[in-house]
């Protein structure tokens, strides 16, 4: 058998339905229920036979369509970073507030990306946030939470 | 919202999904009817989008318009562009039309006959829908597609049973009690995981859209010759679009390939000559088809409740997020949204063609804006619908996290639709198997008691065989 990336992510997936059927199993029911023909481990328990079926196929057939990804061409740094900046967006969103959070994501994204035109950086930041909250808030009525914006006095 | 779907549509790499999937956040504020209009307008402008990327650039926006290059392309480069989309908006003007009639008159009746469905029906209907989706979407990876498919039950499996509340999967998490948002997995694996996937691959989908210039399209004007033969091409194709587009799973790709296919095999000898070379009919008929497969897929989603394509399950996540069930009452208990999503696919039509039309180089134009800033802007839409939701940081997390997997998978050619059919499908699944299995006592004969049930499933036994036989006559 070949050994390439999808092999590994079938063997990864095989590993994960057995755990996932692992878990089906201890799913407690109700006692009236346990033996019932269907309560709530049983749709999970078929889908865990399913993902192994699968998943084992994919495992021992021949995969004629192997896939070459050149690894050295990924740009893995750049997106580290991104996904990074997004980490640190999601852990203050709610203590910063909105608009100032996602402003500065905005912000440090493009600057990471590679972009130095700092004025289209600001007006496609602070400025764009501001406009789109607006039109959340003001316009659309859908509630943001902002701490950041109520200390200061601008949002009630 | 047709223009900013034709935007979209125009990115290499950014589909209709994806642009469906941003507006989800804008339509919280809406009530459902409104709400779907916007989502159907973003729809068809992202299929016309893929279209003019097609024609202008050889790079089509969407699989649906594959077959659109063939033709369109060559048709470009001999400096008539211009006409090649004034030929490729008419078409798919007079596809989706015709498509509107045709579900106008069939979807009321399809709702009369679909009351007649039953819990084992519906089960067997759902394996065939995701059976064909990824049988067609997956580019001869059928067991790749197929681990998709049950990787998107197996998230939609997480939280509350329906029937008895028993947790499950939620290894004492609060936070995926109500199990995971289906807002959140569009957004993960198509909005966020394609932004992620371009700054990896390090693609710049704008980048053709610079080499456009205003003055190489030429004029949009068809003449009476060119007029003739879309006349016989529209027809045909808009049938053959609107069928295979009503047929879960196979969508505006297949439909598309069909009609081109079919319209080669119909023309004149010398018109056989062109094809591949700027043909008329080669344009004609795939842009009509794909349109017409657009307003086709509404077809199961709205009399059914299943969807028939990626696109249209996100559609229908939406709804139901709206608190709407779509299905054979659907046209008895919410006629309005029934007949707006109707009347809104004809008054998209008519906006793609009076404003897309004289406004694609423009819109072209507008593209060339770089990645650096449209990649930090699709994830801030990502992770606003989020935020907007649930005002939870662990969803945040969560969307990431299945966002970064998405990515690796993408890179492996794992198809996403199938995932994202399956998400949705999972909860009415589970229902309608419990209903058949506890009406017959927990035995299997409901898949073949009835007559309906047996010939969707043997419909879906037909697919896998016909794709099992496909792949081994390419191998050989």
């Amino acid at each position: 058998m070949n050994i390439n990336t999808t092999k590994i992510i079938s063997l990864l997936f095989f590993i994960f339905s057995a755990f996932y059927l692992y878990t089906a199993y201890q799913i407690q029911v109700f006692a009236f229920d346990e033996n019932a023909p269907f309560n709530a481990r049983t749709f999970p328990i078929y889908l865990g036979y399913a993902g192994l079926f699968f998943s084992g196929l994919k495992l021992i057939l021949p995969d004629p369509n192997t896939i070459k990804v050149e690894h050295k061409n990924l740009e893995y740094k750049k997106t580290g970073i991104l996904i990074l900046i997004a980490i640190i967006y999601g852990a203050t969103i709610l203590k910063v507030g909105y608009f100032l959070t996602t402003s500065l994501f905005l912000f440090a994204s493009y600057y990471f990306l590679g972009e130095r035109r700092w004025i289209l950086m600001f007006l496609l930041s602070f400025p764009f946030v501001a406009a789109f909250m607006y039109l959340l808030h003001g316009i659309l009525d859908i509630y943001l939470r902002d701490p950041f914006l109520q200390s200061i006095g601008v949002m009630g | 919202m047709v223009v900013f779907g034709t935007i979209i549509g125009m990115l290499p790499g950014l589909g209709p999904m994806t642009a469906i999937a941003l507006m989800i956040p804008i339509t919280y504020g809406f009530d459902p009817a409104t709400g779907l209009i916007l989502m159907a307008g973003v729809y068809y402008g992202a299929v016309f989008g893929g279209s003019t990327s097609s024609i202008l650039l050889n790079a089509p926006g969407v699989p649906g318009t594959v077959a659109t290059s063939f033709d369109g392309y060559p048709m470009a480069q001999q400096g008539k562009a211009g006409k090649a989309l004034a030929i490729a908006a008419w078409s798919s003007f007079a596809g989706g039309t015709l498509s509107a009639i045709y579900l106008l008159f069939m979807a009321p009746s399809l709702s009369k006959v679909s009351l007649s469905f039953r819990s084992p029906d519906y089960f067997a209907l759902m394996i065939l829908g995701l059976t064909a989706i990824a049988a067609f979407s997956s580019k001869g990876q059928f067991l790749k597609a197929m681990m998709m498919v049950v990787l998107g039950l197996m998230l939609a499996s997480v939280g509350q049973d329906s029937l008895s509340d028993i947790t499950r999967f939620t290894f004492n998490n609060m936070n995926l009690t109500d199990g995971i948002s289906f807002v959140l997995v569009v957004m993960a694996t198509f909005a966020m995981s394609e932004a992620l996937t371009i700054i990896l691959k390090r693609n710049d989908p704008t980048s053709a859209a610079k080499q456009v210039s205003l003055t190489e399209l030429g004029s949009i004007k068809i003449n009476k010759e060119e007029r003739t033969k879309m006349y016989k091409t529209i027809p045909r194709s808009s049938v053959i679009g609107f069928l295979i587009g009503v047929l879960p799973g196979a969508g505006a790709t297949i439909a598309s390939f069909l009609a081109y296919g079919m319209e080669r095999n119909v023309v004149s000898d010398e018109e056989k000559e062109k094809f591949g070379k700027g043909s008329v009919n080669g344009l004609s008929a795939p842009e009509t088809a794909n349109n017409a497969a657009c307003s086709g897929s509404f077809v199961p989603m709205l009399t059914l409740g299943i969807p028939g394509s990626g696109t249209t399950a996100v559609m229908l996540g939406a709804l139901l997020g709206f608190g709407v069930q779509p299905g054979p009452r659907l046209y008895m208990t919410n006629p309005e949204i029934f007949w707006s999503i109707i009347m809104s696919m004809y008054i998209g039509m008519v906006i793609l063609l009076i404003l897309n039309l004289p406004l694609i180089p423009y819109i072209a134009r507008i593209l060339a804006v770089p990645k650096n800033y449209l990649i930090p802007l699709i994830l801030f839409f990502s992770v606003t619908g989020i935020y907007v939701m649930s005002f939870n940081n662990f969803d945040i997390y969560l969307m990431i996290g299945i966002a970064v997997v998405a990515t690796f998978l993408r890179l492996y050619d794992f198809p996403m639709p199938p995932l994202i059919l399956a998400f949705v499908l999972g909860g009415l699944m589970e229902e309608n198997l419990r209903r058949s299995l506890l009406l017959s006592n927990g035995s299997w004969e409901f898949l073949w008691d009835r007559t309906l049930t047996a010939c969707i499933l043997v419909t879906t036994i037909l697919i896998v065989v016909w794709h099992i036989y496909k792949t081994f006559k390419k191998k050989n």
